[in-house]
């Protein structure tokens, strides 16, 4: 098999299907480092990883930092939220910034979308987008994806209902994106004013009925609703949406007798999700966390070989 | 071999196996299968994948497939036997020992290998030997030892 055949992740546009399986069946085998007595290997001794947060994330980061570490790179967390930027520093500056420090790997997480693919064309080493704006969370989506996979046996052809703030998720962007490559059927659902008004791009179908979208699935991907949408008048009550689109029993009823719930977390218990269904045998939240650090253990395992002269992924062409 | 092992090792109650990805796997199946009608009973059985513990797994590309490490028994405090189809530079033999130290430790690690084609790079020397075969650094020697088909062991000279 030929080396994996790009530097960067940005987006999940521009993985091949086969790129993505590829990335999935490394995680299995970094699985099961983390469940060993000893959990951490030596394969990327004397490499460094930088964590650069814009936006801050207690998990993402944290998973992030652990997959390095288990693998023996060298991480370091920079929280520009609260440094440079409230110094008044540029993004290209940091960039320079980081060049000097000869990294590796830079994982980056942006408000505004975009960034990380900027960061990438700036520094010579391998870029990791964990969320920018509301463009895209590719390691989202392959630990969702590499979930799916454990619980479900395949990733093909599945009915996967996406339910909840869809318009300004990259979570769901990014999950839509991948789920397409296997051909599952993608239906979004939430009030109308958080779905986006270009659904169509992503190959999703839209429903306004939660009963109706929630019928026959495999998965339901729970996302978490934000509180600041109620200032932008686009929810009316948090109790409203609940109300609506909330999860609880009764509509997990209406999925497959062994369909799976899923949440990126933090979870607003309650809100989009009731206690029962979270804490239910069908709620993967925890199975997701354990699948992040795998996923980005072969991610960085992949990227922070050899740099190679080929393509970001999520770079057109 | 396998009752080379056994005569050597302090018996069937602390012993086990780890064969080595991919080449070891079927070797060690074979040794337990032998061990087990000897002594009416198979001694545990694992495999290591050595790929995330290469010597230049940081810089080479990375390897495009890792099979599974499964240990599924504890290694501390007993006698493991290490197995391997071809022993060539002992540097495959090093990254083993060291996954197998991360799951326990082992009150003595043996080395077993089918065939022994010398040219060491690294101070590691096997405790059984089924075949010393000379090649030279431009000769192949492949290994198969599976259920597919019969046993071959084939020597390619170096052009």
């Amino acid at each position: 098999m030929e080396p994996f055949a790009h530097r960067h992740l940005l987006d999940i546009e521009g993985l091949t299907r086969a790129e993505v399986e590829r990335i999935l069946d490394t995680a299995e085998a970094f699985f099961e480092v983390s469940r060993r007595p000893i959990r951490k290997v030596p394969t990327l001794r004397g490499k460094t990883v930088i964590n650069l947060f814009y936006e801050s994330s207690t998990r993402t980061r944290t998973s992030f930092e652990l997959a390095g570490k288990r693998l023996s790179a060298d991480v370091i967390n920079m929280n520009v939220s609260v440094s440079s930027v409230s110094k008044g520093e540029t993004l290209q500056d940091t960039c320079r910034t980081l060049e000097a420090m000869h990294p590796d790997v830079v994982v980056i997480r942006h408000w505004a979308a975009g960034a990380p693919s900027y960061v990438a064309s700036r520094v010579d080493c391998s870029v990791i987008n964990a969320g920018d704006g509301m463009h895209a969370h590719p390691t989202q989506a392959l630990l969702d994806a590499f979930t799916i996979r454990k619980h479900r046996g395949t990733l093909e052809n599945l009915i996967v209902t996406i339910c909840g703030d869809v318009a300004h998720s990259r979570v769901a962007r990014s999950n839509a994106r991948l789920l397409r490559l296997f051909g599952c059927e993608v239906r979004v659902v939430g009030p109308r004013t958080l779905l986006p008004t270009a659904v169509d791009s992503l190959g999703v179908r839209v429903y306004d009925r939660l009963d109706e979208a929630l019928q026959g699935v495999d998965v339901v991907m729970v996302l978490r609703i934000q509180s600041e949408r109620l200032q932008g008048a686009l929810l009316p009550s948090l109790r409203e949406y609940a109300r609506t689109f909330g999860i609880g029993s009764k509509q997990m009823a209406l999925a497959k007798p062994d369909a799976i719930v899923m949440h990126p977390g933090p979870m607003n218990r309650g809100v989009e999700i009731e206690s029962a269904v979270a804490d239910s045998d069908r709620s993967v939240v925890l199975d997701q966390v354990e699948a992040g650090v795998a996923v980005r253990m072969a991610l960085l395992y992949l990227l922070a070989g050899e740099a190679t002269e080929s393509p970001a992924m999520g770079e057109a062409g | 071999m396998a009752v080379a092992i056994l005569e050597a090792t302090s018996g069937i109650e602390d012993l086990t196996l780890v064969g080595i990805r991919r080449g070891g796997v079927a070797l060690a199946a074979r040794i337990a299968d032998e061990i087990a009608q000897a002594e009416g009973k198979a001694p545990p059985v694992g495999t290591v994948d050595i790929s995330l513990y290469r010597d230049d797994a940081a810089t080479a590309l990375p390897n495009p497939k890792i099979g599974p490490t499964d240990i599924p028994f504890d290694v501390s405090g007993r006698h493991v036997v290490l197995i391997d189809d071809v022993l060539q530079s002992g540097r495959t033999v090093r990254a083993a020992i060291e996954c197998l130290q991360d799951h326990g430790r082992p009150a003595r690690v043996w080395l077993a290998v089918l065939c022994d084609r010398g040219d060491r790079e690294l101070p590691v020397a096997p405790d059984f030997v089924g075949r010393t075969i000379e090649v030279d650094d431009r000769g192949r020697l492949d290994v198969w030892i599976d259920a597919a088909g019969p046993d071959r062991v084939v020597l390619t000279e170096g052009e």
